[in-house]
């Protein structure tokens, strides 16, 4: 009796359509479709770039011509045309503005059904917002208090024109365009991001917030984000994110570095829910993104933390290359997979330093017929003496038509060093869900207490206003129609 | 009657467990059943409790004069009937406290109330804490997690001071307790005991029924309710065991 009702109950529970579903309307001053050296000029001359950038561009350009898409095991899709992408498309924007009544009332609409009103956003929680809707940084708040700080804050275009130096010596540092496919494409099309910059022994005040959403139809969005932490500095960096439902599919293709320098610490968080097609598969978001931090200095810290519930798949690496002595990397990740949805996602740990020390928590949670696969790779290199590395991997299945899979590389080149991994994989059990019940508590409710638990660990690193966000999100994302 | 049982069939898997069986509690009253391994106790108690997978094939179960045959196991629930488990089930990661406003929440919006406020609700669960002496660290940890055999047990009736169910139903409840947390769980209980509500209490020992001293003794068998008597038959089992049930019902 067991497996074929609990399937049943879990299968209703899950089948939720994506909540976030609507189109805004706004005229875009968008790129002919394609792929050349053409589009790479149009957007950089849209954006009244100076030449390096255009040349960074077409290097990027040029390589990306040369490589070969690649390939994986566990995710399948049908083949992206290149040539049928819109590479730019912008909110027509007149002039700069200064006051939220300046923007776009259907953008603030939009906000307003994600929930994340800049008005509520400033009063209310003290985080500054860059939001960015197709591809333009819109408003940027709390500018001021950032700046008496002496932190940088600002959309990636505004640091081309207003910190050329800056963006020239760390941009390309962490990620070459050379690192692969998707990094390449998103060096030569990228079309505007966040910038962030702690000077020395700086610790930022505010936590720093963007939200990305992805509008325009056909419009591939590719973000870059840099963030830089001087030595001695702090800073918490929150990512967040919705799409609209379509039908197409769309391309995501982020490229996000940071560099920590001596004693510095940054923390990455991201709840990540883009529209992850429909239940029958179609449509959905794919999301191949590059983030890399870089602990450059002695004792420096990089920490990657993320809820991903979205997309149609989620192909997603966060990693630290831990090259100064001392320093600390580490990687929670929550992934939820539902109805079609394929994730393949993990971390890499580069032990480079003497006495590096990484954390890998991965929790992984499939429902309906989806893929969730985590795939990590933990590097000691010969320098790398007496370095450690914990990884855990867990894995919760929903029903018995979803998968889970799990594949830890590890290398290690040195005999000081200790590597552990430990991998488990749990379903939620019937008596688990009747003891819900019996007090009380229906189904739908008792899966995301279930789950909810499950990430604990994870959802506890998350800053506070993020981490509710985050819990509602996974209830969401498996609650469906229970009877 | 607060539970009325009329000839009551359940089948697990197309196998009949419990055979034509009947019981009527009223409330104010504590049943205890008694019965050997098997026979079919805890089938009544998943039945009585709106399981899935325990088929009711035959029969009919009226509580506060609706038949619930008809309702989910959380509608059942929030009508009023507690289940104390005989073997409570872990959940990693959620605190007693949540797990116990979620359930506090959810009977209250069954009953068209508002969520209980944060203030009232803390101050309630330290109150009913102290009525089992429980742990103040064990209603901080997750569900039932790491929990000892007896902690368990104690954190079932724990939760029954929290929700104040119309039926409990504890389902050998006593198994595995030392003789003091015996004491506590029975003092839970007849620190509950009122007028408006009533017990069924599962266990093989008479020892329990020291401490909850029971209306009505019933013994199950075959799935069946074969005997029932008061507070004495407990102590004559005690004495002789059930094979002379067992002769007189297959007789
Ligand atoms: N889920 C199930 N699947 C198959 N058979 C079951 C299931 N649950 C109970 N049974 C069977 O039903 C019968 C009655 O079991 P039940 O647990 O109700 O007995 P009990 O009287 O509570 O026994 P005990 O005193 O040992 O707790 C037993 O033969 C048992 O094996
Ligand atoms: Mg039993």
């Amino acid at each position: 009796m067991e497996v074929n009702d609990n399937d049943t109950i879990l299968e209703q529970v899950t089948q939720n359509e994506y909540k976030y579903g609507f189109y805004t309307d706004i005229e875009s001053d968008m790129a002919p479709r394609g792929l050349s050296e053409e589009t790479v000029r149009f957007i950089s001359a849209k954006k009244d770039e100076p030449e390096w950038m255009l040349e960074f561009r077409l290097k990027a350009f040029r390589h990306w011509i040369t490589m070969k898409e690649p390939e994986w095991a566990h995710i399948q899709y049908p083949k992206i045309d290149y040539q049928d992408i819109i590479y730019y498309s912008a909110p027509k924007r007149k002039k700069e503005l200064s006051s939220l009544d300046e923007v776009d009332p259907e953008l603030i609409d939009t906000f307003n059904k994600l929930g994340i009103s800049l008005e509520e956003q400033k009063h209310l929680s003290g985080v500054a917002v860059d939001a960015v809707i197709d591809s333009v940084s819109v408003k940027t708040t709390f500018q001021d208090t950032l700046s008496k700080h002496g932190v940088i804050f600002c959309s990636f275009s505004e640091a081309v024109r207003e910190y050329p130096e800056l963006v020239k010596k760390y941009m390309g540092s962490v990620v070459p365009y050379t690192d692969n496919y998707f990094a390449a494409l998103n060096s030569a099309v990228f079309s505007d991001g966040s910038f962030c910059f702690i000077p020395n022994g700086v610790r930022c005040p505010l936590e720093l917030s963007t939200y990305f959403r992805i509008n325009a139809a056909n419009t591939g969005q590719f973000e870059r984000t840099l963030i830089v932490a001087e030595a001695g500095s702090y800073v918490s960096y929150m990512e967040g994110c919705t799409a609209p439902m379509r039908d197409e599919n769309q391309l995501h293709a982020a490229i996000v570095e940071i560099i920590a320098m001596d004693d510095a610490e940054v923390k990455y968080s991201t709840v990540q829910n883009w529209y992850p097609g429909n239940k029958e598969g179609k449509g959905g978001v794919y999301n191949f993104v590059t983030k890399r931090g870089l602990c450059k200095g002695k004792r420096s810290k990089i920490s990657w933390t993320q809820v991903e519930t979205g997309s149609a798949i989620t192909w997603k690496y966060p990693s630290c290359v831990l090259m100064g002595d001392n320093s600390v990397g580490e990687f929670y990740s929550v992934a939820v997979t539902n109805n079609h949805q394929q994730a393949d996602t993990g971390s890499k740990m580069i032990h480079i330093g003497k006495n590096t020390r990484s954390t890998i928590i991965s929790k992984g949670i499939s429902a309906g017929q989806s893929n969730n696969s985590y795939r990590g790779l933990v590097k000691i290199l010969s320098g790398a003496v007496n370095s450690r590395n914990f990884s855990q991997c867990d894995s919760l299945l929903l029903g018995s038509k979803c998968g889970a899979h799990t594949f830890p590389y590890i290398e290690t080149k040195n005999e000081s060093s200790i590597v552990e991994h430990e991998a488990t994989t749990s379903k939620i059990s019937e008596d688990q869900l009747f003891y819900c019940n019996q007090r009380g508590i229906d189904t739908e409710k008792a899966i995301g207490l279930i789950v909810n638990g499950y990430a604990k660990e994870v959802l506890n690193k998350l800053p506070m206003e993020f981490a509710v966000e985050a819990q509602k999100l996974l209830s969401i994302t498996l609650e469906g129609s229970v009877g | 009657m607060l539970l009325n049982i009329k000839n009551l069939h359940v089948s697990i898997d197309g196998k009949e467990i419990i055979r034509g069986l009947n019981l009527g509690v009223n409330k104010g009253e504590v049943h205890a059943i008694m019965g050997p391994n098997g026979t079919g106790k805890s089938t009544l108690a998943a039945a009585i409790t709106g399981r899935d997978g325990y088929d009711v094939t035959e029969g009919e179960i009226w509580f506060k004069g609706k038949n619930i045959i008809e309702l989910s196991a959380e509608e059942r629930a929030n009508e009023g009937i507690f289940l104390s488990f005989q073997y409570p089930v872990e959940i990693p990661g959620v605190s007693m406290t949540n797990f116990l406003r979620t359930a506090l929440n959810a009977q209250r919006e069954y009953h068209g109330k508002p969520p209980v406020p944060a203030g009232e609700f803390l101050k309630m669960m330290e109150e009913k804490k102290n009525l089992v002496e429980i742990h103040s660290k064990l209603a901080n940890r997750s569900v039932n997690e790491g929990f000892s055999g007896g902690e368990k047990k104690k954190n079932e009736i724990f939760q029954m001071a929290m929700l104040q169910p119309t039926l409990a139903i504890l389902d050998e409840t006593d198994s595995g307790l030392d003789i003091d947390a015996l004491k506590v769980v029975a003092k839970g209980v007849n620190q509950l005991r009122s007028d408006e509500n009533a017990f069924v209490i599962i266990t093989h020992y008479q020892r329990l029924l020291d401490y909850i001293v029971p209306d009505f003794v019933h013994v199950l068998f075959d799935g069946k309710i074969v005997k029932t008597g008061g507070k004495n038959l407990a102590l004559e089992l005690e004495e002789r065991g059930y094979e002379w049930i067992k002769e007189q019902h297959l007789a």
